[in-house]
């Protein structure tokens, strides 16, 4: 039974079952990425990504102001959560073993799990209702609400990692603990906090619920902070809905370009994570 | 001689372990004091208390008096933090800042402080008192992780110097390296000597004897036996002493 041919065998099926699992996992991932390939690829081109939307029977026409509005409401919810979000972690980190800490954490899990329709709402409830209109700010806002907890969580974790001895080198020299925190801790986590951080813009960019009713849509450009903005995710959602075979068409090249805004974001991130002294 | 580091019956607990008993100890300015004692014995208490990093500890408290210079520089008025610009530290494990270079890591107490001055001047007088600048002069911008166990702990004594303190306390700081990498610390301290007055604690009763001018044994957290170094090891008054540096228990 324990014979070397019968461990090598034992050993080759569980490596080829190892394999085939992963096999069975790429397959959603790789089917995805070729169906948005294939049907985007057609419609790529370079006015699409500078030109705003065509009005319905026109051709032509392009997604730019929804590509500049998703990195507009982005960008603020990115203002707003990762001052938060990391924030929170570090404090959590450092001071959080105390019941506020614990308090802390059950909120964010939550928080976590609350559905982003409902995050909408909120950000309806709390940003457009009070300014009466539709704004990139209640996007924002929404997508901000989003971002913190698992920022927190994350930064929290991450911080905790790194290696109680460094603090006491720093705390040793006459650092005090604020410093420590910031310059020292922070800094040592930084490469993981990076990542943190994109991974949750990744997420916030591809949301469409809570941009919804906050962010609304907008047929042009826009870069004021209380008007309505367009998105790439609420404009797919409106070409995937609309009756119109072309318009089909543009939600597919739209998807495209989403998954490489978001990819090349999280790439970005790893090079930027990567680029440290040696 | 002038008393530079005064204890006057310094207790510590970590909750309701009390860790130290009542020590009192003098330390002579440019001296070398080693703290000898088998394990669990409060030598790292002990040291930590010096410059106040056992009141970090969740659950940790001490009492007494510390006086450094005849200023009582655990009052509660005073802050940790000038203190431990005065009282600096070497740890048992060598913990360079990975994310700096060796440079920056050598001038970490002043950039984190935001202390201006002239850093390469500095980094080189540092890293020269360390004895590490030869071998590191070429790659200041690497990084200090790029470094040998024996090299990072004398990057981290270069980067307690170079806060300038007048007292050294050093954490078995050659208990994780080579002999060679050991005697050069040990070089080191002979000569740091000069300028500063160190205090060291030992798992090693030849390096003990190597380096200090004088020699405290603890035992459970008590202060056994306290004198000059060649009494301690030739001529102990208290039998415990005396097992000990002979090796019959600890």
């Amino acid at each position: 039974m324990n014979s070397l041919a019968a461990r090598r065998a034992v050993n080759w099926i569980m490596t080829g079952l190892c394999a085939l699992a992963l096999a069975v996992a790429l397959v959603p991932l790789v089917s995805l990425l070729w169906l948005v390939i294939s049907r985007g690829f057609a419609g790529l081109s370079w006015s699409f990504f500078t030109a705003i939307p065509a009005p319905v029977g026109e051709t032509g026409g392009g997604v730019g102001n929804a590509i500049a509005g998703t990195l507009y409401i982005v960008g603020i919810a990115c203002a707003i959560g990762v001052p938060l979000g990391v924030g929170a972690g570090v404090y959590l980190a450092e001071r959080g073993d105390t019941r506020l800490g614990d308090a802390i954490r059950f909120i964010a899990e939550v928080l976590s799990g609350v559905p982003s329709i409902v995050v909408g709402i909120v950000a309806y409830g709390l940003v457009v209702i009070p300014m009466r209109r539709f704004s990139a700010l209640a996007g924002g806002v929404a997508l901000a609400v989003l971002m913190v907890p698992t920022l927190a969580r994350s930064t929290e974790e991450l911080v905790r990692l790194v290696p109680h001895a460094l603090r006491e080198a720093s705390l040793a020299l006459g650092v005090p603990q604020w410093r420590t925190s910031l310059r020292v801790v922070l800094r040592t986590a930084l490469g993981g906090i990076m990542t943190a951080i994109l991974l949750s813009v990744a997420r916030a960019s591809g949301e469409t619920a809570p941009l919804l009713f906050t962010s609304l849509n907008n047929q042009y450009w826009n870069w004021r902070a209380d008007q309505p903005t367009a998105s790439l995710t609420v404009q797919i959602f409106n070409y995937a809905v609309s009756p119109y075979n072309e318009w089909h068409d543009k939600a597919w090249t739209s998807a495209l370009i989403l998954l490489l805004l978001v990819g090349s974001l999280a790439l970005a991130g790893r090079l930027v994570a990567r680029r440290r002294v040696r | 001689m002038r008393p530079k580091v005064e204890v006057r019956s310094l207790n510590a607990w970590f909750k309701a372990n009390h860790a130290l008993r009542n020590v009192s100890l003098t330390v002579p300015a440019n001296t070398v004091l080693a703290i000898i004692g088998p394990s669990g014995c409060g030598k790292t208490t002990f040291v930590r208390c010096l410059n106040r990093m056992h009141e970090l500890v969740p659950g940790a408290r001490q009492s007494g008096n510390v006086l450094v210079d005849g200023q009582d520089l655990h009052a509660r008025r005073v802050d940790p933090v000038n203190l431990r610009r005065r009282v600096g530290m070497v740890f048992q494990r060598a913990n360079p800042f990975p994310t700096m270079t060796i440079f920056d890591n050598v001038v970490a107490g002043l950039k984190l402080n935001g202390v201006r001055g002239d850093y390469p001047v500095l980094v080189e007088k540092s890293l020269r008192q360390a004895a590490l600048w030869d071998e590191v002069k070429d790659r200041l911008r690497h990084s200090a992780i790029s470094l040998s166990g024996g090299q990072q702990q004398r990057l981290c004594i270069a980067r307690a110097l170079a806060v300038d303190p007048e007292v050294l306390l050093m954490d078995e700081p050659a208990s994780a390296l080579d002999p060679i990498a050991t005697a050069r610390i040990e070089e080191l301290i002979r000569e740091l000597r000069e300028s500063l007055t160190i205090v060291i604690v030992t798992h090693n009763m030849q390096q003990a004897a190597r380096v200090s001018d004088s020699t405290a044994f603890f035992y459970m957290g008590e202060l056994i036996e306290h004198g000059s170094t060649e009494q301690i090891f030739t001529n102990p008054r208290e039998s415990r002493t005396e097992d000990y540096v002979t090796g019959k228990f600890g």
